[in-house]
């Protein structure tokens, strides 16, 4: 007989899609978890979430309202679905839903005795790609210079601060790079179009892009850190295949950022490294990235060891990972009933 | 010369640089020289060898072996390329 805990989690990010969220890659870890044998509550916001209907990993979905619906009705959403589940630990890993989950963690916690383990509203806000560079100053790690601009005018008046190249970007998403201040103003008003204001315009620095998946117990520990160097992308720029690469040097910057910033929780560094082997931090995930589960298959847990960590029990830092194992995506068809559909559209739970 | 020292090579030849997370194949003759370089051979050695087993001759293989190490150091294979 096992000797695992049954415990229940509710995991966001079901859209398991070309552009994927980290859900059904943080399920999967959860199956294989050391401690627990896990059921699955899938949160989810559309219909079409792919995860829904993975009922082999989901063992039940409840859609919950946009975040941009604000914490009291997704308090009262909560409180309706602990009473049926009765959830141990919710894993949110949206960046868009993230400040609600914070703002109500103290609340699930006392009234709804759900627990969470998230970074504190400072330092979810102190990595927003606004203030990275200041980030970078108080964590020390490279971060190329940048500066938020409110009108396109402010451009023509940015040469004594920037060269072209530079890279032009939204907010939240999306980024360009400029050759000249007439592309710069151009992906001003294309970016800013879709996702308001500020614009960012960053230092162009030029190299290969490597990603570490990485997680914090708030203490100043990095518990576990895997680096990453994509080997396939899509047209949205998401990695389709990668592999585990063997730095050292990007584990020691990593630990230094986790540990000055006390970082809680799981998160995912974005590096540019130069051909000189400088680092260069372009942007702090503030949760799990989709490619999580490769953390996994190179002997981290990851998502297990944030759940063991947000009921209250230590967990010691991983010591080693395997290098040189890959990820490689699939796209898979799932057939789904005509009634299943219906039940979550009507109902908001299958 | 000297073949960095995390670099994986197999006996089919594939050769995978953990650092950088690139890999490549090379053929037989490729995977002899780099092979000896790891063994610590000079270039003069590497030269040496391959033109007693092979029919080539020393300037043609010099020739050669310098566009080889030329390529393994943009591919950040070697150290103390000179």
């Amino acid at each position: 007989m096992s000797n695992k805990k049954n415990i229940t989690v509710a995991v966001t990010g079901l859209n398991n899609i070309d552009s994927p969220g980290p859900g059904i890659p943080v399920i999967r870890a959860l199956k294989e978890s050391e401690f627990y044998n896990v059921r699955i509550i899938g949160l989810s916001y559309e219909t079409l979430e792919p995860g829904i209907y993975m009922h082999d990993l989901v063992d039940k979905t409840y859609q919950i309202p946009m975040p941009s619906a604000g914490t009291t009705v997704l308090l009262e959403r909560l409180r309706y679905i602990n009473e049926q589940e009765n959830i141990d630990v919710i894993i949110p890993n949206f960046d868009a839903e993230l400040h609600n989950f914070i703002k109500l963690k103290n609340t699930l916690k006392t009234e709804l005795d759900i627990e969470t383990f998230l970074p504190t509203l400072e330092q979810f806000e102190s990595r927003h790609k606004s203030v990275l560079f200041e980030f970078g100053e108080k964590n020390e790690v490279r971060v190329p210079y940048a500066k938020m601009i409110f009108n396109a005018n402010e451009i023509h008046q940015l040469k004594d601060e920037f060269t072209y190249p530079l890279v032009i970007k939204g907010k939240y998403y999306d980024a360009s790079i400029a050759a000249t201040p007439e592309q710069a103003i151009n992906y001003f008003y294309k970016i800013s179009a879709k996702w308001g204001l500020p614009i960012i315009v960053q230092e162009f620095v030029s190299g290969n892009e490597v990603n570490v998946t990485a997680i914090g117990d708030g203490n100043g520990n990095c518990i576990g850190a895997v680096p990453m160097r994509k080997l396939y992308i899509t047209d949205k720029g998401k990695a389709w295949a990668g592999i585990s690469l063997d730095d050292e040097e990007l584990i020691k910057i990593t630990n230094r950022v986790i540990g000055n910033s006390k970082w809680r929780g799981g998160c995912e560094l974005e590096f540019i490294k130069t051909n000189d082997n400088k680092y260069y931090l372009l942007e702090m995930n503030p949760r799990f990235p989709a490619w999580v589960y490769l953390a996994v298959g190179c002997g981290q847990n990851h998502p297990d060891a944030l759940v063991k960590m947000a009921l209250g029990e230590k967990v010691e830092p991983f010591k080693s990972y395997e290098n040189g194992k890959l990820f490689i995506r699939y796209s898979f068809d799932q057939i789904v009933n005509l009634s299943e559909f219906e039940k979550i559209s009507t109902l908001g739970e299958l | 010369m000297q073949i960095n020292k995390n670099i994986a090579i197999s006996d089919s030849g594939f050769i995978f640089n953990p650092s950088s997370g690139d890999s490549f194949s090379a053929n037989a003759v490729g995977l002899e020289i780099i092979r000896l370089f790891k063994d610590g051979k000079s270039k003069e050695d590497v030269i040496n060898t391959i033109t007693e087993n092979y029919a080539v001759d020393a300037s043609t293989f010099e020739k050669d072996i310098n566009d080889f190490i030329q390529m393994l150091s943009s591919y950040q294979l070697i150290q103390n390329h000179e």
